[in-house]
């Protein structure tokens, strides 16, 4: 008990007393990031609301420390809880410091007239997210992004022991989401900020949460760390993903493979091959890859994107009985090119396919696509003399 | 320092304010069908004495017409500042929103009803009567408020409550005594004429309480402004403020229509005239002065009234809609271009 700060129980969420969200239970320690993560619709807005004490719970209890919320009066609880909604405040005539500076209402007397302490915190709280800079600009000309930062700086102003945001990421550009979320870290390691928030970007969810909460159709999914969401494919059953795929390593995704049989062997490796893929499905070809070891930067889009993908352990030698398998697939795609500026004297499967590529003449130098002429790589530095490639041969995409 | 920058504008358009609230009242005092020297009134006023003819006209008709448009102009003002921000609706006020409709038909009616057995009506049930009339379209506005989500149909809706009102009490005052439809007829039209010191005090009362009470609030209020799920992680009980601004706004708009009848265009325009003045949006500044911004705007437009045709009196919602209506299109079309 004592070990945790945030405790939900039982707890059951919705308008007019409908459930949304049902049966839902976690416990974060003090100081730790929630994630809540789930497809549009799943009640994450819902359950943050509760939690934050503006919708009433169905059922069950919340916990801040040791006062259920229930128990605490609003005025507790603002000095204790900060929101940040999706919704923005119009913050009329207002410059953005005055919004920041709304954030002290809970420390101010009966007018709200501020002390030159609670100036100073709302000078270090625009500070902290570097806009001090823009404090006297009128609230209402700011930018979106540059509103999410006033509104996270009003949140941290109220000197809370947690905030509650949601999808605070949302509309902000990628160098934004990132400053975003280290003042999120900054807080958390300064001050032992909780933070419970909801997350539609899976990459950053998986780096920034100490645990994640899955939600689907108003129920709990998984609850755990990072690393037990993120596997045995359970995102991609999380969302439904049918169309493309998500890669639980890296956490980005993949637009579906090409369909259709392979007429284009690619060989790759070395994360030199993953350009070459997303070309290849931008123009619908389906293609067959490899060799690749299994820790290769080139394996994950390779298994998502290629009809075909031959793939071995790392650091093993390659067994004959994979580069005749290549050999096979190579010979029924009939084309081959490669993506390697170099293919290094410890990877002789590779250099093996090559060579077997030229004798056959199935080797072309580059890839002639529905636009341009794409030369794959360099030279493969190997010591081989390679045909160049025949335009006339190769056109229209029907290699 | 910025911020004392603002302090100071702000002071100042307050300033501005009180004394042009102020410099009407007097000019409402001496100008008029006689124009009354200003250098005998301020004898007067310094205690000397005066001819018992202009004594009479100041003391028993154009002081207590003046005080009774410094209270009654205040309370519009506030009353639509208080609407526009309860319903986050920059064109929110008593008069488009129907609530001075729905007072007129409840005065009217307890009017007729108290005139017919030859009753003299107290301010305080005229008050009461039109409070309950303010509510009751307030709740209907609040009915259509759940229901539409866009700011114009609220208005729209607003409007259309009004003509029902005023259809209604149009019908009451068609079959009304001949003696009561001269009483009724200045009235229902908007005036300050007609105004005695008993007037003045019942209103003085009822509104200097009120208005006291809001100050009061101007904290939540600021919070209310950022929106319902800010308001309520401030710590402020949403719900009771938002009944608070219902029945104060209405007793505001309630009190002027029971001794003014209703009073177009005052409650939307003053607001954001004077939030330009000050250059500010804080509840804490823009109650006090909307409330004497409200004074100045109506004791302008009443010597406007009286003096411009004079001894023909022009209705006193003919010189605020002239100066009123001009400022509600500048508004919108702000919005338009996204300020």
């Amino acid at each position: 008990m004592k070990n945790y700060y945030f405790q939900a129980e039982h707890l059951w969420a919705g308008y007019n007393r409908k459930p949304i969200v049902r049966e839902l239970e976690f416990r974060l320690p003090k100081g730790e990031i929630l994630s809540l993560i789930g497809p549009n619709g799943a009640g994450k807005s819902t359950v943050l609301k509760s939690i934050a004490g503006q919708l009433g719970l169905i059922e069950g209890v919340v916990y801040l420390g040791e006062d259920s919320l229930s128990e605490l009066g609003r005025k507790q609880l603002a000095k204790r809880m900060s929101v940040l909604f999706t919704e923005k405040p119009k913050g009329e005539m207002m410059t953005c410091r005055d919004m920041v500076a709304t954030g002290r209402y809970p420390y101010t007397g009966r007018f709200g007239v501020l002390s030159p302490k609670d100036m100073c915190i709302v000078d270090e709280a625009l500070e902290m997210v570097h806009i001090a800079g823009m404090a006297e600009l009128d609230f209402n000309k700011a930018s979106d992004g540059q509103k999410q930062r006033v509104m996270l700086a009003r949140a941290m102003c109220q000197e809370p022991e947690i905030v509650i945001l949601d999808e605070p990421t949302s509309y902000l550009d990628v160098k934004h989401k990132l400053e975003f979320l280290s003042v999120l870290q900054d807080m958390k390691e300064k001050k032992g900020l909780t933070v419970i928030m909801s997350l539609h970007e899976l990459e950053l969810a998986k780096r920034i949460s100490d645990k994640v909460l899955c939600l689907k159709d108003g129920y709990a999914g998984k609850y755990g760390t990072p690393e037990e969401i993120f596997s045995h494919g359970y995102i991609e059953e999380l969302f439904d993903i049918r169309e493309g795929s998500f890669d639980q390593e890296s956490g980005s995704v993949e637009l579906r493979r090409p369909k259709g049989r392979a007429d284009l062997f690619v060989i790759a490796g070395g994360g030199q091959g993953r350009d070459i893929y997303y070309r290849l499905q931008r123009e619908g070809r389906p293609f067959a890859t490899g060799i690749l070891y299994d820790n290769d930067l080139d394996y994950p889009a390779a298994r998502s994107l290629a009809a075909q993908v031959i793939g071995t352990k790392a650091f093993e030698t390659v067994e004959e009985g994979t580069i005749c398998r290549a050999r096979q697939i190579m010979d029924a795609c009939g084309q081959v090119i490669c993506c390697r500026e170099n293919i290094g004297s410890l990877d002789l499967a590779n250099r093996e396919l090559m060579e077997y590529a030229r004798e056959k003449g199935m080797y072309v130098k580059g890839y002639y696509g529905s636009g341009n002429y794409v030369r794959c790589g360099k030279e493969p530095s190997c010591g081989w003399a390679v045909q160049d490639y025949e335009p006339g041969r190769v056109s229209d995409g029907s290699l | 320092m910025l911020e004392n920058r603002k302090t100071a504008r702000c002071s100042m358009a307050l300033t501005f304010l009180g004394v042009g609230s102020l410099m009407l009242l007097f000019c409402n005092i001496i100008f008029g069908s006689i124009s009354i020297p200003a250098r005998e009134f301020g004898s007067f006023l310094a205690g000397g004495r005066m001819d018992e003819t202009y004594r009479r006209i100041i003391m028993e008709i154009r002081f207590p017409r003046a005080a009774a448009a410094f209270w009654l102009g205040g309370a519009l003002a506030l009353s639509g500042y208080l609407l526009q921000t309860f319903f986050r609706n920059p064109i929110a006020g008593p008069f488009v929103l129907g609530i001075s409709s729905g007072s007129k038909l409840a005065v009217a009616l307890v009017m007729i009803f108290f005139l017919g057995k030859s009753i003299r009506v107290s301010s305080g049930a005229l008050i009461a009567a039109a409070f309950a009339g303010a509510l009751l379209s307030m709740g209907v506005v609040l009915l259509m408020s759940k229901k539409v989500d866009s700011m114009a149909l609220l208005v729209i809706s607003g409007v259309m409550i009004g003509y029902i009102c005023s259809a209604i009490t149009d019908f009451i005052v068609t079959f009304a005594d001949d003696a009561d439809i001269v009483n009724l007829h200045s009235w229902s039209q908007g005036s300050f004429s007609g105004m005695n010191w008993d007037h003045v005090a019942a209103m003085a009362a009822v509104l200097s309480v009120s208005v006291l009470i809001i100050f009061c609030l101007a904290k939540p209020i600021s919070a209310y402004e950022l929106g319902q799920s800010y308001a309520e992680n401030m710590g402020v009980n949403t719900v009771k403020l938002q009944i608070l601004l219902v029945i104060l706004s209405s007793i505001l708009s309630a009190c002027v229509v029971a001794f003014a009848g209703p009073i177009s265009f005052v409650g939307i325009a003053v607001p954001h005239l004077v939030k330009r003045l000050a250059d500010t949006s804080r509840p804490l500044w823009m109650i006090p002065a909307s409330f004497l911004g409200g004074s100045m705007f109506c004791l302008g437009c009443d010597l406007i009234a009286r003096i411009s045709f004079a001894p023909v009196e022009l209705g006193i919602s003919t010189v605020t809609a002239v100066f009123g209506a001009p400022v509600v299109l500048w508004i919108m079309a702000g919005r338009r271009m996204g300020t």
